[in-house]
Formats: structure tokens, sequence, C-alpha cells
């Protein structure tokens, strides 16, 4: 085990005040601040109701992403599930189901598609980064090939205004409650549960944590599934905001999706990480997105600036290791405490 | 990793943050008031903001440089965002950014005619006018819809090229794309009736179908000359379609002999001409469509046209225009391409 009980030696509040992810959150606040005074229209409620709605899809497959690569494995296919059950909700539809009933199927499709990842994963031992890349393929090419180069566009419009309506006049879209909900069940099993403390035991050593009774198989699969599941969600909503079934929807949003949960202060190595950290991260590149589409800056430029902030972020911790690593060799003379593989020091 | 280094690492963010947070509020103070001149200005003079399917489309280059010429003669601002890749969610997040922005004019090309719908709505709402062009939304959605080509206009002028490129007689075939393609059907079958009552030397023996696939359109061609040794033209009414078909005429023996046209893009297209394959083919010019689009934008927001059917507005160099059926503006006959004026274009 190589967990850093010196992480504790220090009093909750400064701990809390001084980690890596209060760094992220106050980055938030201080982009926010800065684009209220100086962008345009910033400052409108309009701006928050269609950042949180841009960002709802991201925000919701952060959640159980965080945990699937805190156990130090990821998921390159959650996007095609997006895709797939968004053609599936059209599709149901189009058949005759009610919105409920088709938006019910389309979550267990998720779950079973999360649930082939975390059999290929967990019990068959394959690499999940080839393992995903293959099922970001298969998923993507089966909701392509269900509704070829169609649309489903005939919802129900009291659905698609449930999808972007807000609650009262505070601008905050409904799906939001959704989102907090889920926000808590995620928190409370990652940060609260023995459960949460395996997936952490396994991103620092999945042998460790099975020598130490970790269930480490049936954590992996059910991280995989809760992927699978949350993604189709995510579809759904999708679907009805923007009132179209395609097969092509959300094309790319995993890279959006795992940026964020990097950006967040999460480990791609495994181990470390909060959520709260990755739902700054989400609103983060939410923020400088809308601030940046609002200056008039075109979506190259913008995703030029997340990029290296991406790589700033990831490269900082390293970086900032190593130099204070320097410093305490320095002044002990001595090497310090040794680090874990993959976080440490270059 | 240790505390020493987690800490640093920490503190090192944190002051950065604290920096960046401190210049945050004071610019706030003293930026505010240049923000809120900003966008009453910008309310009271014409922007127009193009939104194409997707940014680094050479044929949207074209169509909105030609739609920028015509803000800027206008003396308005004109800009243009959009999507990386063709989705309709990526053009809703700028159509409800320009919104904000309290655009005067928005023109779109629609991803979806549909997904896009209720952020355009709620644009108008805010007194932002729009225009589709290239591709339409549903008509509930949009002011005007600029509309490239009729049918008629597309199938009466390959009809009339091919027809007068082979002397008016002579046994033609068609290369059409998918065999339940709705348009291309559409138009075969006014080709048809246009070459029933005015050209009746002129034998059309053959309809084949290359599924806009390149190499089944090659093959589909090479096996139309064999099936048909008379033959004497082929009208291609895809771009797939006629590229394909240039490629085999062009190293074959009918180089020349056969004749061919119908809809291609002048980059696919070039070296067909230019090598005496291909003589003319049809399509519009985007850059004239684009500034059509432009002049119809700023006839809607000065108020001079509500885009209902009948009215009708200036369009500079381009002519007067009237709003027919569905509040859709023709852009006009189709353009033609040949040798001499295909390297203006870069599409």
């Amino acid at each position: 085990m190589t967990r850093t009980y010196a992480a504790y030696a220090h009093p909750l509040w400064r701990r809390l005040l001084l980690s890596r992810e209060a760094a992220v959150v106050a980055l938030v606040i201080a982009v926010s601040m800065w684009a209220y005074g100086n962008v345009p229209y910033f400052g409108e409620q309009l701006t928050l109701t269609y950042l949180l709605l841009d960002v709802t899809p991201i925000l919701l497959i952060a959640l159980p992403m965080t945990l699937v690569i805190v156990t130090g494995e990821i998921d390159l296919s959650v996007a095609s599930v997006v895709g797939l059950s968004s053609v599936l909700v059209g599709v149901l539809h189009e058949g005759g189901f009610g919105i409920p009933a088709a938006a019910a199927i389309a979550v267990v499709v998720g779950a079973l598609c999360g649930a082939l990842n975390g059999y290929l994963v967990a019990h068959v031992g394959l690499p999940s980064l080839a393992v995903t890349i293959g099922t970001l393929a298969l998923y993507r090419g089966l909701a392509v090939g269900i509704l070829g180069t169609k649309a489903v566009t005939d919802f129900p419009a009291d659905w698609t205004q449930r999808a972007s309506e807000t609650v009262g006049d505070t601008g905050i879209p409904t799906v939001m409650l959704l989102f907090l909900a889920l926000a808590l069940g995620f928190a409370l099993l990652l940060h609260f549960s023995a459960f949460g403390r395996g997936v952490y035991d396994i991103g620092l050593g999945s042998e460790a944590a099975l020598f130490t009774g970790v269930k480490v198989q049936r954590t992996k699969f059910i991280l995989f599934v809760l992927t699978g599941a949350v993604s189709a969600l995510a579809g759904i909503f999708y679907t009805l905001r923007f009132g179209s079934a395609r097969g092509d929807n959300a094309a790319g949003l995993e890279l959006q999706v795992i940026a964020a949960v990097l950006l967040g202060g999460v480990s791609i190595f495994g181990g470390r990480g909060k959520l709260i950290g990755v739902i700054a991260g989400v609103l983060l590149i939410g923020v400088i997105s809308s601030a940046l589409r609002l200056q008039g800056i075109t979506v190259n430029v913008i995703n030029i600036i997340i990029g290296l902030l991406l790589v700033v972020s990831v490269v900082s911790t390293p970086v900032l290791a190593w130099v204070s690593d320097v410093a305490a060799r320095r002044n002990r003379g001595t090497r310090p405490t040794k680090t874990p593989a993959g976080v440490g020091t270059p | 990793m240790t505390s020493i280094s987690r800490r640093s690492a920490v503190l090192g963010v944190a002051a950065l943050t604290a920096g960046l947070a401190l210049t945050g509020c004071t610019k706030a103070a003293t930026d505010s008031g240049a923000a809120g001149t900003g966008a009453a200005t910008a309310a009271a003079k014409l922007s127009v903001v193009f939104i194409p399917k997707n940014l680094g489309n050479p044929y949207f280059d074209t169509s909105d440089a030609g739609g920028k010429k015509v803000v800027e003669s206008l003396g308005g601002t004109y800009s243009e965002v959009g999507p990386q890749q063709a989705s309709p969610d990526g053009q809703v997040q700028y159509i409800n950014t320009a919104a904000q922005q309290r655009a005067s004019a928005l023109v779109v090309s629609a991803n979806d005619p549909k997904a896009i719908g209720d952020a355009l709505n709620q644009a108008r709402k805010g007194g932002t006018k729009v225009v589709t062009f290239d591709s339409d939304t549903d008509p509930q959605y949009r002011d005007l819809f600029i509309n490239q080509a009729s049918p008629d206009g597309l199938a009466k002028v390959e009809v009339d090229g091919i027809t007068k490129q082979i002397g008016d007689s002579g046994e033609i075939a068609i290369l059409s794309a998918s065999a339940n393609a709705t348009n291309q059907n559409a138009w075969i079958d006014l080709m048809k009736k246009d070459l029933a009552a005015n050209h009746p030397n002129v034998k059309l023996v053959d309809v084949v179908y290359g599924n806009d696939d390149d190499q089944t359109s090659f093959d589909k061609t090479a096996a139309l000359l064999q099936t048909h040794p008379n033959l004497k033209g082929i009208i291609s009414p895809t771009t797939v379609g006629i590229a394909a078909a240039a490629r085999y005429l062009s190293t074959s023996d009918k180089k020349g002999k056969v004749a061919l046209t119908g809809l291609g893009t002048p980059n696919q297209m070039r070296e067909y001409v230019k090598n005496g394959t291909v003589n003319e083919f049809y399509l519009w010019n985007p850059a004239d469509l684009g500034g059509l689009a432009a002049y119809a934008a700023d006839a809607l927001v000065k108020g001079k046209i509500t885009g209902k059917e009948g009215d009708t507005f200036t369009a500079g160099e381009l002519g007067d225009f009237k709003v027919g059926a569905n509040q859709t503006v023709l852009l006009g006959d189709p353009f033609a391409f040949n040798a001499g004026n295909i390297d203006q274009f870069t599409f």
C-alpha cells in the first residue's frame, strides 16, 4: 500500500483549502468573475442556462468516468453509447413507445454496453484502452446502422421543452436536479463507502488491493456498467434537448469528458482525484468556451486554449513535484519518502 | 506523491488563481461600462453572423466570402462562426451565442432541419432575423430560405447542355446516385418530360445508378459505354457520379466523343475540363448564394421586407428578387462552369 498518510498530517481546513480541487474551483470562480466584467452579455442569466445545458452531458458522464479513471482504467466508448441511446429513443418513439418507456430501454441497453466493456476488462483481463476503442467503433456502428443517415425529430413538444426548461426564474436548467442527485450518489459511493475506498486502492495497485480483500473484478465491472447506464441517460437528455435522434449525435464527446476529468485533478494513472474537482473541471471548460464564444472567437482557437490548459494541468503536477523534491533534498540532504509509480518524479 | 510536493504544487496553483481572481475583480469594475455601450451600438447596426455547416469547408469558405463582401459593402459587421464537425449541437451553441450578442441577422446552413429550430426561434424572439441558405430548416424556424436552385432549372440546364453538345440528336443516358434518391428522381422525371417535349431526336436509352459511390459510378460508366456503343452523351446530376464518369472517359477511347455534363464542383472537375473530357457542367455559384443571403438579411433587418410571399428586394449586382412560396427566394438559373471560368473557383 502506498497511500500517503502524510497527507493527513495537516488539519482538515488546510487540506481542503490547499488541495488541487480547491485550485480548480478557484480557477472557475476567477475566470467567471473575469468574464462577468469583461465579456459582453456574459453576465446575463441566459449565459448560465445555455452554459449548463451545454455541459450537462459532460457533467453526467464525468461522474462515473471519474471512478473508472481512479481505478486506472478508461472508457472511450461513452460518446458512442450516447449516440446509440439517442438512436434507440428515436426508433422506439417512432415505433409507438412513450418517452419514459423508450428511455428506460435505452438505459438498460446502455448498461449492457457497459457490461460488455466491464466483462472484457475485469473478467477477461484485456486493457480497457483497447477494449473501449473497439466498442467505441462497435456502438457507434450500431447507432448509425440502425438509423442510417436519417434523423428522428418528431418528439412530443412537452418532452423537448422539459429538457431545456429552468427551475423557476433562476436560469438553472431543471436537468441540473437530476445531475445533483446523481452527483450526490456518486460522491457517497466514491468518498464515503467501502466500495469507494476499494476504487482508490485498485488505482494505487490492483494486486495489493486484491490481497487486502478488495473485489477488484466486481468493482471494475460495476463501474463500467454504471458508466454505460449514465452515458445512455446523457444520450436521452441530448436527444430531447435538440429534439433530434441521430446516429452521429455526440461524436467526439468522450474526449471532452476525459479532458474535464483530468483537468479536475484525477490522475490518469489512477488512485487519485475527487468528484468536486471533476465537476469544477467541466464547469471550467464550459465557462471558458462560453466566454470565448461570446467574444466572437472561433471553435478552433477555443480548442487550442482548452487543449493547452489540459496539457499545463497534467504537466504541472510532476513538474511541481520535481521542483519540491529537489528543494527538499537540498534542505534535508536526504531523499524524501518514495513516491508511488506514475505520479512522482519524471 | 509526498506531502511536501503536494503542498507546493497546490500553493503554486493557488497563487496563480488568486492572481487571476484579483486581476479579474479590478478589470470587472473598470470595463463593465464599456461592455454596456458596446451592446447598445451593436443593436443599432447591421451585424450578420454566418453559421456554415462546419468551418474549413471550401464550399462555405466561398459562400461566406460572398456574404462578407456584401455585408461590408452595406456598412455592417460580418462574422463567421461554427462547429468543426457538421453537427447540429455545435451549431446550436453558436446560434445561442449570436442571440445573446443581439446580432441583427443570422445566416445559417442547417445541419438538421429541426434540431436547431428551438435555438433559432429563441434568437428570433430576441429580434434576430434568421435566413437559411444551402440547407433549409423547417419553415417555422426561419424568416427566409435562399434556395440555390429549383428542380426545373437544374433539369433544364442539363438537358439543354447535353442536347447542344450532341447536336440535338442521338442516344443519351443518365448516371444517377441511388435508385431511391428523391431529388435525383424528381430531376430525372423533369428531364424525361423536357426531352419528350422539346428534343424528339434525342433518345434516353438508360438510367443507371452509381449510388454516389466513386467506384460503382466508375464501373457503371464503363458498362454504359459497352452496352450502348452508339451512346453520344451522359448526364450525371450528382457530383460523385460526374467526377467518376469523367475519370473513366478521360482514359478511354471515347474521350471527346461521348459528351458528359451534369452537376459537379470545380475542384473535382478542373482536370477533366482542362483535358477536354468535359465541356461544361453546372452548379450554382456559392459566392452569389452567400451574397444574396446577406442582401436578404439586410432587407429583413431594415424592415424593407418581412419575408412573406410576394415581397421584393434588390440585391445589388445580383438583381431583383421576389419571395416565393414557403418564404423561399430562388438564387436563379444554375451557373455554368467551363474552361473559361473554372480557375476563378476554389471549392
